[in-house]
């Protein structure tokens, strides 16, 4: 069942971020040194204000970090080149987010094909949809799906576009134990037949048990990391 | 369908009542601009028409008695393609049934076949063919109900003649019909009749003779040199002085109107330009803000930033021109019927309305431009907004105690009152623009009604405290005082002043003006010179006063000369000093002590005319005398200049007006509109909020209320000074020689424009009720932001 870790396709060393608000500095990362290998299903967990929403942005390339270098394969994410990481994010980045930020006036179909449109070769929307196993919803508005459903419309967006990564912050935390069971699920399933290195931010313990390794943050730096002998079916997860 | 196409087209269905507001707006705007440009075009491209179909000459001159002959020669002057001379003069009109006030006649001599030049256009009947028939001008035939078969007579030089009317008729030359040294036309007093020429100049003493000529000029002449020559070749039988279209009395009044028009043409549509684009910031401003999720995660997604701002510049094209489209359409009608209105004012024959598309489609280009300018700071944000700001929920506002508190002065505001006062605080640049949008919408209802005060001023001061005459008399020609004591012992007459009007050309460098020079005697109490102001200004014993808008025109000033080549009689160039201006407000004038004009002329105590106040009881039948007299040539009451007044302004501004006011209501109510939803829409959070703590729905309701109420409350004083800025503007670029428009505003008006702005409020206010009680609390709470 597992994909065994390849080569390293993130590279991070020395990343820290800072935010300035105000008349006062925020240090959200401080040096922060992590490697991914192609292929594999990371959590990142720490409590809020750890600083796993930053480091998962910088490695989306939708921020940059304040110092230190960053890689995925030959990109360069801390050159602050908006047009350059809107490419990386358009042809390698699939990103899920904890509030779905689903287009309302979109439907399923329609949501997905936002991120289709601009790939280079997408599945079809009514695949990534079946892929997630909402194949029966496809011209549902968001605010006629569940929680979960809405959730999983947001997977199959991400997906739809084969990323080569695929970023999660959150994916269950508006969801119930059931529900978020269903989108870890769909999350593995991608994971495991397409490949996709995936990154997930929680700070709920028990969903670390499915990843293959485990970055703990706290107070912006990784203080703990674990690799799992065995990675666990969502199915078997409780909380 | 694209993705973002869907997305696109059903955010608009969403937004559809605000965007629609919006787009009345824009197509108000659209409308307005297309509509005056139009107009002014129709009128132009129809005066021109008319000019080149009915032969209307270029330069015009007037001698006592040339002889035939001498027309050959201005036709050989280098630049003159066609000359024709004929006899014209005045007398009077007597109709069949007798007594009223003397009615001057302007005839025209009419050659066998036809003139060549300043052809007449017949309205009903045929051209002239025999001895003893009249064509007349169709403003006085429609006054006196007169048509083909009805029978006249015409005193001219004391010699009485009966004619029969075979036709009505318009000429380019009379477009504007006006009494000589008259402010307005007066329709009833006053007719152009054409009539065969053997006969007038027999009665005229004009045999083989001309007084008139018109000349028209062929491609590339030089007016100047013509005119120059044309002078040098009348001079020897008393050439009056050539001159050109731009003192061509009717041609002036009807260029200046047009001019006018165009002018009034910027204004309105800027304005409301200006509101709809004020309007668009709002809404694109709030739908930014409440999509900052969905821009971030676009942009996450891998959309360019231009592409994510590309799809909200869309929304408020297709916006601007949806009303654009609307705009348009209603604007050319719009022009259409003012076109039509101003011809029929004007008797223009042939309306050439072309609905120009070049103008609709530069309205829809500056709708747009506008439009996208409004929206340009919230482009600008979506174009700024990094992807992942855009992932987090907005940093809470910073709330401040307000000013009000800060005073210690809170115990004077409510639990409600306190967090409207700190919700306008905490943004002061949001409340600012929601006081400025509800005082426009008062500006714009002051500056649509503030006409309406206007012609009650122009006329409050034209008719109560400059001319307090009733009755104003032209003698046939210069007389002595002698005349005046036969005037006083009239029964029925109170008092008598005289008056001493000389025709002549003012210059001041390269500028001129053909007007008369009016003699009246300093100190005269029923001819006064009154100041927009109510202002007096005295006739000084020498030196002439000057309306302001003739001064302007000579680019003169007081303690200046100007140089007066009178134009009859011994015809001297006399140097007068300007002793000071006046701001009249209708008609231009040259006032001047009556006995330093004599003295200037060497002919002291001559009087033209006399003004009369008379016992309102024995009026008719002091004008019946007065008819009588064969020294009077015209006698004008107080009822026909006020009869007059009215037609001009009703028909030139009211229907301006009206469509403009419909328009101005329009845009009040979509302001008021867009700025209810927006405060709706900023707090419907909060509201919900409030409501789940357990506030009622009236509690929640009064919070909103409340900060409209506010914004009213900031907005009325505002809008009445940026109500009377516009109305100052308004003023200043809309006047001519005819009328001046006075930049007053009364009390009423400013109450009226603020009662029908809160009366709007108030029924947004009443919708907002609905608003919160169809409120779903926990879709509005679940709301990320």
């Amino acid at each position: 069942m597992e994909v065994a870790p390849r080569t390293p396709v993130f590279e991070a060393r020395g990343i820290t971020k800072t935010y300035r608000m105000g008349e006062v500095t925020v240090p959200a990362l401080r040096g922060v040194d992590v490697a991914f290998q192609e292929g594999e299903l990371v959590v990142l967990l720490g409590p809020s204000g750890s600083g796993k929403s930053t480091l998962l942005n910088v490695l989306g390339g939708l921020d940059v970090p304040t110092s230190g270098t960053v890689r995925w394969r030959d990109h360069d994410l801390a050159d602050p080149d908006e047009r350059l990481l809107t490419r990386y994010r358009r042809d390698h980045v699939g990103f899920v987010f904890q509030h779905y930020n689903l287009v309302p006036s979109l439907t399923a179909r329609e949501n997905v094909a936002l991120a289709a449109e601009i790939a280079r070769a997408p599945m079809t929307p009514e695949e990534a949809l079946g892929l997630v196993g909402l194949s029966a919803r496809l011209d549902h508005f968001p605010s006629q799906l569940s929680g979960g459903e809405q959730q999983r419309v947001a997977i199959a967006r991400a997906v739809v576009k084969r990323p080569e990564v695929l970023l999660c912050d959150e994916p269950t935390g508006a969801l119930d134990a059931a529900t978020g069971r269903l989108v870890l699920e769909a999350l593995c399933k991608v994971n495991r037949e397409l490949g996709t290195t995936t990154v997930i931010i929680t700070h709920n313990a028990t969903i670390a048990d499915l990843a293959d390794r485990v970055l703990v943050l706290r107070d912006g730096a990784v203080v703990e990391e674990r690799t799992n002998a065995v990675r666990r079916a969502p199915a078997e997860l409780a909380w | 369908m694209r993705a973002l196409d869907a997305k696109l087209l059903r955010d608009l269905w969403h937004l559809r009542a605000q965007a629609s507001a919006i787009a009345v707006l824009t197509g108000c705007a659209v409308a307005a601009l297309v509509g005056s440009v139009t107009t002014w075009q129709a009128l132009a491209r129809t005066q021109a028409g008319y000019y080149e179909s009915h032969r209307f000459p270029h330069v015009f001159a007037e001698a006592r008695r040339a002889p035939r002959e001498v027309a050959a020669r201005l036709a050989a002057l280098p630049g003159v393609a066609e000359v024709e001379v004929r006899v014209a003069g005045y007398g009077t009109v007597e109709l069949g049934q007798g007594g009223g006030a003397p009615v001057t006649a302007r005839l025209i001599g009419v050659p066998p076949g036809g003139a060549r030049l300043s052809r007449v256009h017949l309205r009903s009947g045929r051209d002239l063919a025999a001895p003893g028939e009249v064509l007349v001008g169709e403003a006085f035939a429609e006054a006196r109900g007169l048509g083909p078969g009805d029978a006249l007579a015409v005193v001219v030089h004391g010699r009485r003649e009966r004619l029969r009317v075979v036709g009505v008729a318009l000429s380019p030359e009379v477009i504007y019909a006006i009494r000589p040294g008259d402010l307005l036309p007066d329709d009833r007093h006053f007719a152009v009749l054409w009539v065969p020429e053997a006969g007038l100049a027999a009665a005229l003493d004009l045999d083989g003779a001309f007084d008139e000529a018109g000349l028209v000029l062929g491609p590339g002449a030089d007016e100047r040199a013509v005119l120059a020559g044309v002078d040098r070749i009348l001079a020897p039988s008393g050439g009056a002085g050539a001159f050109g279209r731009d003192q061509q009395v009717s041609h002036r009044f009807l260029t200046d109107e047009i001019g006018q028009l165009r002018a009034m043409a910027a204004v309105m549509p800027a304005l409301f330009m200006g509101v709809a684009a004020y309007l668009i910031s709002l809404v694109v401003a709030r739908l930014v803000a409440t999509e900052r999720a969905q821009i971030g995660m676009l942009k996450a997604l891998g959309w360019p930033s231009l592409a994510v701002a590309g799809h909200y510049a869309r929304l408020v094209g297709l916006i601007a021109l949806g009303g654009a489209a609307l705009g348009g359409a209603g604007g050319l009608a719009m022009g259409q019927w003012m076109a039509r209105v101003y011809a029929h004012y004007y008797r223009l024959p042939a309306l050439r309305f072309e609905g120009d598309w070049a103008v609709v489609g530069l309205a829809a280009a500056l709708a747009l431009a506008a439009s996208l300018l409004g929206a340009a700071g919230s482009l600008r944000r979506v174009l700024r907004l990094p992807p992942a700001e855009a992932m987090r929920p907005e940093a809470p506002l910073d709330y401040r105690p307000s000013l009000l508190e800060r005073l210690g002065l809170s115990h004077l505001l409510s639990q409600t009152g306190r967090m409207v006062v700190r919700g306008m605080g905490r943004r002061p640049l949001r409340a600012a623009l929601g006081t400025l949008g509800l005082a426009t919408a008062v500006a714009v209802l002051v500056v649509a009604a503030f006409m309406g005060d206007a012609i009650d001023l122009i006329m409050q001061r034209q008719l109560a405290d400059a001319q307090r005459w009733d009755l104003s008399l032209t003698f046939t020609g210069p007389a002595s005082e002698a005349a005046l004591a036969e005037l006083r012992a009239i029964p029925g007459v109170r008092a008598v002043e005289p008056r001493r009007a000389v025709a002549a050309v003012l210059r001041r460098g390269h500028r001129s003006v053909r007007t008369a020079l009016l003699g009246v005697d300093p100190g005269a109490d029923l001819t006064r010179l009154v100041g927009a102001g109510g202002e007096v200004v005295p006739v000084p014993p020498a030196g002439l006063v000057l309306s302001r808008q003739l001064a302007r025109t000579l680019g003169v000033a007081p303690g200046e000369e100007v140089l007066v080549e009178v134009t009859e009689g011994r015809r001297p160039r006399l140097a007068f000093q300007v002793a000071a201006t006046v701001d009249d407000l209708v008609g231009v004038a040259a006032t001047v002590s009556r006995a330093h004009l004599g003295a200037r002329l060497s002919d002291p105590g001559v009087i033209t005319g006399a003004v009369l106040a008379v016992d309102p009881a024995r009026a008719a039948e002091v004008e019946a005398r007065v008819a009588r007299l064969p020294r009077v040539l015209s006698a004008t009451s107080r009822g026909a200049l006020l009869v007059a007044l009215r037609a001009m302004l009703d028909e030139l501004l009211t229907t301006y007006m009206a469509v403009i006011f419909l328009l101005a209501a329009g845009i009040a109510a979509g302001v008021v509109y867009n700025t209810g939803r927006i405060a709706w829409a900023e707090r419907e959070r909060e509201l919900a909020t409030l409501r789940v703590i357990g506030l009622t729905r009236g509690e929640a309701w009064r919070l909103l209320a409340g900060e409209m109420l506010a914004l009213l409350l900031g907005a009325l004083p505002l809008g009445g000074l940026l109500g009377a800025g516009f109305v100052a503007f308004t003023a200043a670029t809309a006047g001519n020689d005819l009328f001046r428009i006075p930049a007053v505003v009364a009390p009423r008006t400013y109450a009226v424009a603020a009662l029908v702005t809160a009366a709007a409020v108030g029924v947004v206010a009443l919708a907002a009720r609905r608003w919160i009680s169809r409120m779903n609390l926990v879709a509005s709470l679940s709301t990320r932001e």
